[in-house]
């Protein structure tokens, strides 16, 4: 079977994104959602890395160096969050932390 | 002279005793709550003096603009012309005794000036009524007497009951009131005037006779007519208004206000002329009240309520003489009436204050030698109620309204009989009243005599409802004609049928002596034997007659069912406001929306991500939709 390299990328990206969603709906451990969401972010720039050696253009590299400094401030941001909540409920549970509610 | 005096004086008293309230001593309230009554009857003499001797048509004073409104102009134009000076004549003099009297009959009260403030107010809007030469200004003559006569007739009202019957006059006159309105509007869309004599004037250029416009008009003035007047079917309030003072019973409820519907009729008798239907209607109005109320007379244990049925019953009499065409007969019978119908009030509110307010008949009895001078006057007056042969008023002038009700060009054989039936009625429930108060054993302690400011009033009214008779003599006894040649300016003069001497000695005899025999079986049932009389009465079927009509027929009823339970079903079910309702669901919508949406706010993170998935999933799939397909 030969599947152009392009293809075969773009389909491992579609493949992580959603493996990164699932895993985001299904967990409720609060620290597996933030992988599941680095899972994700990860799948994004894998696409446009995959995208920009399609064109040949270095774009794609650029904007997969953003994602990364993104992903390292909002994985600190997360992190803070989830010591906050470790530290107020005793739990890392996300379903513990449902007491905003209409 | 200025015919605005005539009314002016009493409004100026009642101003006067309203700012005076509680600063006026009681002598000072006397002499200016009588004494302005006393003198606007000495201006309506002298101005009744002067009328016949210049022989003019009418005495018309305008007195000042009041309404000026594009082509629509009307003042407070005053008028004394023949009619005008016999009802004047009537509530100046009349009402000038009840005052006198009520400054003894109201000695004790508390509110003596607030009583005689309004007695004025009545008079004033009374004489406005009579005297006024526009329908807008009689208009509020009307409403002023209306508004005086739920005034005086809740005058104690402390007691509920009172209030009440105030509030039941008030409202079913109304009802006459606003039919009256419209006819007002009517003629004055048809004739562009509200000035009666231009209206009277103009009304047979515009229509023809039994047009149906001039009909609807002549019928909307009847309802008015019916509803001030008391006559079926809204005769209801009359016997309820009892619940004020006697004087007012006397003044308002008997000799003046509850006539001002006669004096609408003769005032317009132009627009029934051309309105026969509503002539007819008239007259079996008349007729068929003047038999109810009767019957109702006859079975009341009030006092006041027997003679409230009789005034109902007596203006029934008139009715029916101005449905005839008879019209001066029935200005005639409105006279004497006044005359004795508050001469009996006055009596039986003498003897009320002697039995220390007792009211019921069957409580009263012997009192012929304790009430000396209250005996005699009220045996006049029950007389000439009662219209017993040759020495009464009362005989003169119903003898007129029975004789024409056969013989006059709109009379007619069963008015006839219905007026025979009343006079027996009449006889029998004024005797049985006469007979139950004055004869029998004394059952009740006499604790107060009458002054003098209480009996002299009612000798003189005892004297003119004797004399007064005499201006009007029918053609078979002496066939004076004083009074109808007086009205002859403005009102014409009967057009009898059947001129027959025989025909009117028969039903002259006929109606004397069914008076008459009305008297003897109240004397059988009341004096000579009282035990076998109450035996039959006591029969079932009879008894239930008997509440029937003291019920007075249960119109009450008849009009709670009609009208006053729905109503009041109606607002009950309003009492949370319809229309709110919709504003109130629409809010209730509104909450239950929030309710369903804040539930999705459940606070569980997966349930946020899983929507924004959704949402994104749909956006895309939208956008794909919209490319590829």
């Amino acid at each position: 079977m030969n599947v152009h390299p392009t293809t075969a990328g773009m389909l491992l990206a579609g493949v992580l994104f959603v493996l990164g969603l699932i895993s985001i709906l299904v967990r409720r451990d609060i620290i597996f959602m933030l992988l599941s969401v680095e899972v994700m972010l990860n799948a994004a720039g894998l696409a446009f890395v995959v995208a920009s050696s399609h064109w040949g253009t270095a774009d794609g590299q650029v904007m997969f160096i953003f994602i990364l400094a993104m992903a390292a401030a909002e994985v600190s941001v997360g992190l803070a969050l989830i010591l906050q909540l470790y530290h107020q409920l005793k739990t890392l549970d996300s379903d513990e932390a449902a007491k905003m509610n209409g | 002279m200025f015919p605005a005096l005539i009314p002016l004086i009493p409004f100026v008293s009642a101003l006067l005793l309203m700012l005076g309230w509680k600063r006026l001593s009681r002598i000072a309230v006397t002499v200016i709550g009588c004494g302005s009554i006393g003198l606007s009857a000495f201006v309506a003499v002298l101005i009744a003096i002067q009328f016949a001797a210049g022989g003019e048509q009418a005495i018309v004073q305008h007195a000042g603009n009041w309404v000026e409104a594009g082509g629509f102009k009307t003042g407070f134009d005053l008028r004394m012309d023949a009619l005008s000076v016999v009802f004047v004549g009537v509530i100046t003099i009349v009402g000038f005794l009840i005052h006198v009297y009520a400054s003894g009959y109201m000695h004790e009260e508390p509110d003596y000036a607030r009583f005689f403030a309004c007695m004025n107010l009545f008079v004033g809007a009374m004489l406005t009524l009579v005297m006024a030469d526009n329908l807008l200004l009689l208009y509020f003559g009307w409403e002023g007497v209306g508004l005086c006569s739920y005034l005086l007739i809740g005058f104690w009202y402390k007691d509920p009951a009172n209030n009440y019957a105030a509030r039941k006059a008030f409202i079913v006159t109304r009802v006459g009131d606003t039919a009256m309105a419209i006819a007002l509007f009517m003629l004055f869309q048809f004739t562009g005037t509200l000035r009666i004599p231009e209206i009277l004037q103009s009304s047979t250029h515009i229509w023809s006779k039994g047009d149906p416009v001039i009909t609807w008009i002549a019928l909307l003035l009847l309802g008015g007519a019916v509803g001030k007047s008391a006559q079926l079917p809204l005769q209801t309030w009359l016997p309820d208004a009892m619940a004020g003072p006697t004087p007012v019973s006397a003044l308002i409820h008997a000799a003046t206000m509850v006539t001002a519907g006669v004096y609408l009729i003769a005032r317009t008798h132009t627009l029934f002329e051309l309105a026969p239907d509503a002539q007819i209607t008239t007259a079996v109005i008349g007729a068929i009240t003047l038999v109810l109320a009767g019957f109702s007379a006859l079975v009341q244990t009030d006092i006041k309520r027997v003679l409230a049925y009789s005034t109902v019953s007596q203006i029934g009499y008139m009715f029916l003489a101005l449905g005839c065409g008879a019209w001066s007969a029935a200005v005639f019978h409105f006279v004497t009436h006044a005359f004795f119908k508050a001469l009996l009030f006055m009596a039986a509110g003498a003897v009320i204050v002697a039995l220390h307010h007792e009211q019921d008949l069957f409580k009263m009895g012997g009192l012929k030698k304790q009430l000396k001078g209250i005996y005699w006057v009220f045996l006049v007056g029950c007389a000439s109620l009662a219209a017993i042969p040759f020495v009464t008023a009362g005989f003169y002038s119903k003898d007129q309204i029975i004789w024409l009700s056969l013989s006059a060009a709109g009379g007619h054989t069963a008015f006839w009989l219905a007026a025979l039936l009343g006079a027996l009625l009449t006889g029998m429930y004024t005797f049985r009243l006469f007979f139950l108060v004055f004869y029998g054993d004394l059952k009740t302690h006499v604790h107060h005599r009458p002054g003098n400011s209480m009996m002299i009033p009612l000798y003189i009214l005892a004297l003119l409802s004797t004399i007064a008779g005499f201006i009007e003599l029918p053609h078979t006894l002496g066939h004076v004609t004083l009074f109808s040649n007086w009205l002859l300016p403005v009102l014409p003069a009967v057009s009898v049928l059947h001129d027959s001497v025989a025909m009117e000695w028969t039903s002259q005899a006929l109606s004397a002596v069914l008076a008459l025999s009305g008297i003897g079986v109240a004397y059988a049932w009341v004096v000579w034997r009282p035990k076998g009389m109450s035996d039959f009465l006591e029969m079932p079927a009879l008894l239930w007659l008997r509440g029937f009509w003291s019920r007075g027929w249960d119109f009450d009823k008849l009009y709670n069912i009609l009208l006053v339970y729905p109503f009041v079903y109606l607002s009950r079910m309003n009492k949370k406001d319809l229309i709110d309702k919709l504003y109130t669901s629409l809010a209730a919508l509104m909450q239950w929306c929030h309710n369903v949406l804040a539930r999705t706010q459940s606070g569980l993170l997966r349930w946020y991500i899983l929507g924004v998935v959704l949402g994104a999933v749909a956006i895309l799939s939208v956008l794909i939709w919209r490319i590829y397909i």
